[in-house]
């Protein structure tokens, strides 16, 4: 009888459930896991040392490019790591926008999670509806900073503009016109906040669309419940955090604990898993829609009535009016001196961390005096749950690998950076 | 300043006591230098007394060119100031290879019962070979971040089970978050018709800077 071994499979690093560039060497035994070896690196794009060589209001660019399906959150730990050294104050209005940008993000992101994660399991509608929604909250980030996904609209001291007075609307052509096109405009009438209102009434009604494809769903939970069970004492030590955190079972939200901008002016609650199994997660992210949404509403609710300044007036830091360059001196200097050199920020260190829809994005910046950092370090929350990978689908079927690689939300540009 | 960092800063005091070579308060946050050979017992202590039951980052430091500007418009020499844009990658001679407190391994540690953070610094004790303790048995998670310090500064951590390079290329050469290091890197690749393989070669393009590095008082 001929000797039975342990077969190595190679998976990825071009596969649709690889969720971007990941390579797993998975070493089986049957169809059952034995260890997992996560090759990563292969969007390893040397953000850090990059950011080392420019001017710290010319990397922003490079936060949106890390987690690329949450990007205005990533840009707001950095600009919170610049605004903590120069302690420089940050409008009201501004903080309203941001906490408004970042749930928005936050929608964005769990939106692509959930149609991913349930077409990796076969369930494709889902996919679908996610996509529609997604689509209304990209035009949002279109409507302020002119582009779809990398924004680059947090700035040092506030946000590059205030929120424009109109919307977009969908144009006249073969395929949508009439009563239709009325229709698609029909919330596009009125102000960016205007259509984000009229979204926050909807919204809920969606969730319960994809709630009602996957909450009860046979195959969905076939395939979820008590699929990669980590225990709360494994996950603290694992280095978990945000909704794999909660997934199992521990309070903990820095928007709630260490809340930073307007957050403890909102009402929101924290969901939380009780076995912090795959599905006690899907759980957890569709409940942070609705508390998202909740936020979102109370924002544009704030922010329709309290108009003012959107940036810090401190023009050493933030660029002056372009009228005032046009005829006061001092401006045309402050616009130049920023736009060349950039500000330099006083010798210190600082650690600022967001609660990012994946879990805690922290930024580490070492200033050395300089106009550039010295060193930067981002804390990415998808490293530490994919170094945990090995450990979760020990043990399971090769099936699982997808479950549990869609349920630990992971984008490369982050893990990589 | 914030008094529970301020009590953070006592308490750590108390249970670690002589092993800390330093503890400051920068904006609001709580910095203590630890030896490295004294490192992974006060760790333990951080974990077990104190509360830290979360490492959330770990990360080196390069201090090699830290204060050092491109510009310097202080001094002005008979030809004016100087304009002159030069990478300290290329300028930096054997004398650095020498220079103490080097590299630093940064620790970024949570507590959730407590809501407290803590940064811990250790300086390896040579350049040469700067080698820190592992501390995989404290946190486990420390696995990867450790890798990706060995990866991108070199730093080599004594007991680490599986010390191998993480984000760069396989076959790499050198650690390039190293101030040493230039941005362009060594080798680039391309696809080569005639040997039908991708080939790497030394890299064409030069180091340019565009916006110098000044520092203002």
């Amino acid at each position: 009888m001929p000797e039975i071994r342990n077969y190595t499979l190679n998976f990825g690093p071009q596969h649709p459930s690889a969720h971007g560039v990941l390579r797993l060497v998975l070493e089986l035994d049957g169809e059952t896991i034995v260890r997992s070896d996560p090759h990563i690196g292969l969007l390893h794009r040397g953000t850090e040392k990059l950011v080392e060589y420019k001017p710290y209001n010319q990397s922003i660019g490079y936060m949106d490019r890390l987690d690329y399906v949450s990007m205005m959150s990533n840009e707001h730990a950095y600009v919170m790591a610049i605004e903590k050294m120069l302690a420089l104050e940050v409008p009201e209005r501004a903080q309203y926008i941001r906490v408004m940008f970042d749930e928005i993000t936050r929608v964005l992101n769990h939106l692509m999670w959930l149609g991913a994660h349930a077409l990796d399991i076969g369930a494709m509608t889902v996919f679908l509806y996610a996509f529609r929604e997604r689509e209304d909250l990209m035009d949002c980030y279109e409507a302020v900073s002119g582009a779809r996904m990398h924004a680059t609209y947090y700035r040092p001291g506030g946000v590059y503009r205030d929120l424009p007075d109109t919307m977009a609307k969908h144009a006249k052509s073969k395929w949508n016109s009439g009563k239709k096109l009325d229709e698609l405009n029909e919330t596009r009438e009125g102000s960016l906040l205007d259509f984000i209102d009229a979204f926050t009434q909807r919204f809920p009604g969606y969730i319960d669309e994809y709630e009602t494809l996957l909450t009860d769903n046979r195959i969905w939970k076939q395939r979820t419940v008590d699929i990669g069970i980590v225990s709360p004492e494994r996950a603290l030590q694992l280095g978990f955090t945000g909704p794999m955190l909660r997934g199992s079972g521990i309070e903990w939200d820095l928007r709630k604990k260490q809340p930073y901008e307007v957050y403890d002016k909102l009402d929101f609650d924290i969901p939380v898993g009780v076995t912090g199994d795959c599905y006690d997660r899907y759980l957890v992210r569709v409940a942070e829609m609705r508390e998202s949404n909740k936020i979102i509403k109370q924002c544009v609710d704030w922010l329709q009535v309290n108009p003012g300044a959107v940036i810090s007036d401190d023009h050493k830091i933030t660029p002056p009016k372009r009228e005032d360059a046009k005829s006061n001196m001092e401006a045309l200097i402050h616009h130049f001196k920023l736009y060349t050199e950039g500000y330099t920020v006083p010798e210190s260190e600082v650690y600022a961390a967001v609660e990012h829809p994946k879990g805690e994005f922290g930024i580490y910046m070492v200033s050395d005096g300089a106009n550039k950092p010295y060193r930067m370090k981002v804390r990415a929350p998808g490293f530490a749950h994919l170094a945990s990978l090995d450990e979760m689908v020990k043990g399971h079927m090769i099936a699982d690998v997808v479950s549990i690689i869609g349920t630990q939300d992971i984008v490369f540009g982050e893990v990589d950076r | 300043m914030k008094q529970s960092v301020l009590d953070l800063q006592k308490r750590v005091n108390q249970v670690l006591g002589d092993d800390i070579v330093s503890s400051t308060i920068i904006l609001d946050e709580l910095t203590i230098e630890l030896s490295p050979s004294k490192a992974l017992a006060a760790f333990n202590l951080l974990k077990d007394e104190l509360g830290f039951e979360q490492l959330m980052d770990l990360c080196g430091v390069d201090y090699l060119d830290y204060g050092l500007a491109n510009w310097e418009t202080m001094t002005a020499v008979n030809s004016g100031f100087s304009r002159g844009v030069f990478d300290f990658a290329e300028d930096n001679d054997d004398e650095y290879l020498d220079m103490k407190r080097r590299f630093a391994v940064v620790y970024h540690l949570l507590s959730i019962q407590h809501n407290l953070r803590i940064r811990v610094k250790v300086f390896p004790e040579t350049t040469q070979m700067p080698i820190v303790d592992s501390v995989i048995d404290v946190w486990n998670c420390a696995n990867w971040f450790e890798r990706e310090a060995f990866d991108l500064f070199g730093i080599l951590f004594k007991n680490h089970p599986d010390l191998r390079r993480l984000l760069t290329d396989y076959g790499f050469i050198g650690h390039p978050l190293r101030k040493d290091f230039p941005l362009t890197g060594h080798v680039e690749v391309r696809y080569d018709a005639e040997k039908k393989r991708v080939i790497y070669e030394p890299v064409t393009i030069e180091n340019r800077i565009n916006v110098p590095r000044v520092i203002r008082k």
